[in-house]
């Protein structure tokens, strides 16, 4: 098993958002990935993973008001599985 | 078969409610001067990012209670309904006109006006130019995004050579089109102008750039300085036939070969569009020089 230190989270508005995508580049650890499922309206959404700084830069750039950012007192350590096995890039 | 290590199925975390750990609120949805956060435009629109920049600065700078907006006609004129600060309704293109009345009756108050491209250069750029020539003590924000969004994604003024719209479609061409006006360029060195800058939304660096610019605006209308512009470029997916995550590396690299963002007039500095484009390219050219 290894761990993710996670600084922040969010709390993402699932219902309001349109999809774009926005958010996804956006995020400097790269720990948001759209849904495979689709909210009502019928649009894919972001997903967390851990990681998350608590930098705000998806907030920043959603059209749709759908993040709230938090900065944990304490880092948050999620276990993520064998992601310390997976060796470099390719020689 | 790859014998790559294959990635392991990551977590994914709850994120429908505030984390029960201790831990402190950053941002909030909206920003405290937008009454809810529903709209209708489309997805991947660049304009609400601009306006919550805008609602923050005026937030922040305490002039909540002691601002008066002017509005044109744009797809950001929904917003009239949200936005929790003193609002008047301008004709197309009018806004910088009205906002003079405005300051002028009450000269205690910040005045701004909130524009797109349709509205400002090509509906009414005489208004602007006449207001900022007389050193109208308000603040103009146009958000650019190079077509009129509201009414179906026709070419402006501001349409940048090459750029597909609903009636250039083989995009804008200088011979039958003409040439793209840049506003900005127009404003900064008129007498009666203090501050003129060009921010963009394309991604979160940028908009906190933009954020800046807009306080220094409000500032110099503030401290009595003069006629105050900010240009923000926007992303219009739906009016550029792009993709909405594609949306701003294109306005980035089309709109913003043209409209290079920056100031262009802070005081008694004056810059040009060109002098921010030709600094723009000595910079990337100076970080690809291999280091000796
Ligand atoms: S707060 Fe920053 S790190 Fe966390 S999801 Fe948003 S962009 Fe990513
Ligand atoms: S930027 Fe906002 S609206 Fe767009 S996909 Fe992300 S959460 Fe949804
Ligand atoms: S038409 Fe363009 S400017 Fe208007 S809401 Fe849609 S994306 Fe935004």
């Amino acid at each position: 098993m290894s761990t993710v230190e996670a600084r922040g989270t969010i709390t993402i508005a699932v219902e309001r958002c349109k999809g774009c995508e926005l958010c996804i580049p956006a995020c400097p650890p790269r720990v948001l990935r759209m849904s495979a499922d689709h909210n009502e309206t019928g649009y894919a959404y972001p997903e967390l993973l851990p990681g998350c700084t608590g930098c705000g830069a998806c907030l920043l750039v959603c059209p749709d008001f759908c993040f709230e950012v938090y900065q944990y007192e304490t880092p948050i350590l999620h276990e993520v599985g064998a992601i310390g096995d997976l060796g470099g890039p390719e020689s | 078969m790859s014998d790559r290590p294959v990635l392991p199925e990551l977590p994914t975390l709850p994120t429908d409610a505030p984390p029960s750990e201790p831990a402190r609120q950053l941002g909030h949805f909206r920003p405290r001067l937008l009454l809810h956060e529903d709209h209708d435009l489309c997805p991947g629109c660049g304009e609400p990012l601009a306006i919550r920049t805008l609602l923050e600065v005026i937030d922040e700078m305490g002039e909540a209670e002691n601002t008066i907006g002017v509005v044109g006609i744009g797809c950001y004129t929904a917003f009239t309904s949200t936005m929790d600060v003193d609002l008047v309704q301008a004709l197309h293109g009018r806004a910088p006109s009205v906002a003079t009345g405005a300051k002028r009756m009450r000269p205690e108050t910040i005045v701004f006006t909130l524009q797109g491209d349709g509205d400002m250069v090509n509906e009414g750029l005489q208004e602007v130019l006449h207001t900022a020539a007389r050193g109208e003590s308000v603040t103009c924000v146009m958000l650019n995004n190079g077509v009129f969004g509201e009414t179906g994604g026709h070419m402006t003024a501001t349409t940048v050579l090459g750029q597909r719209t609903k009636n250039s479609l083989e995009g804008r061409d200088a011979g039958y089109h003409g040439y793209p006006i840049l506003i900005a360029d127009l404003l900064a060195p008129l007498g009666g102008t203090a501050y003129a800058a060009r921010g963009s939304v394309h991604d979160a660096p940028a908009v906190g750039r933009t954020k800046n610019m807009l306080r220094r605006a409000l500032e110099t209308q503030r401290r009595g300085d003069g006629f105050s512009f900010v240009e923000i470029l926007t992303m219009c997916p739906t009016g550029w036939f792009v993709p909405t995550a594609e949306g701003p590396g294109y306005l980035n690299s089309v709109l913003g070969a043209v409209h290079a963002t920056g100031e262009l007039r802070n005081a008694e500095r004056l810059v040009t569009t060109a002098e921010l484009l030709q600094a723009a390219k000595d910079d990337a050219g100076r970080r690809e020089e291999p280091l000796s």
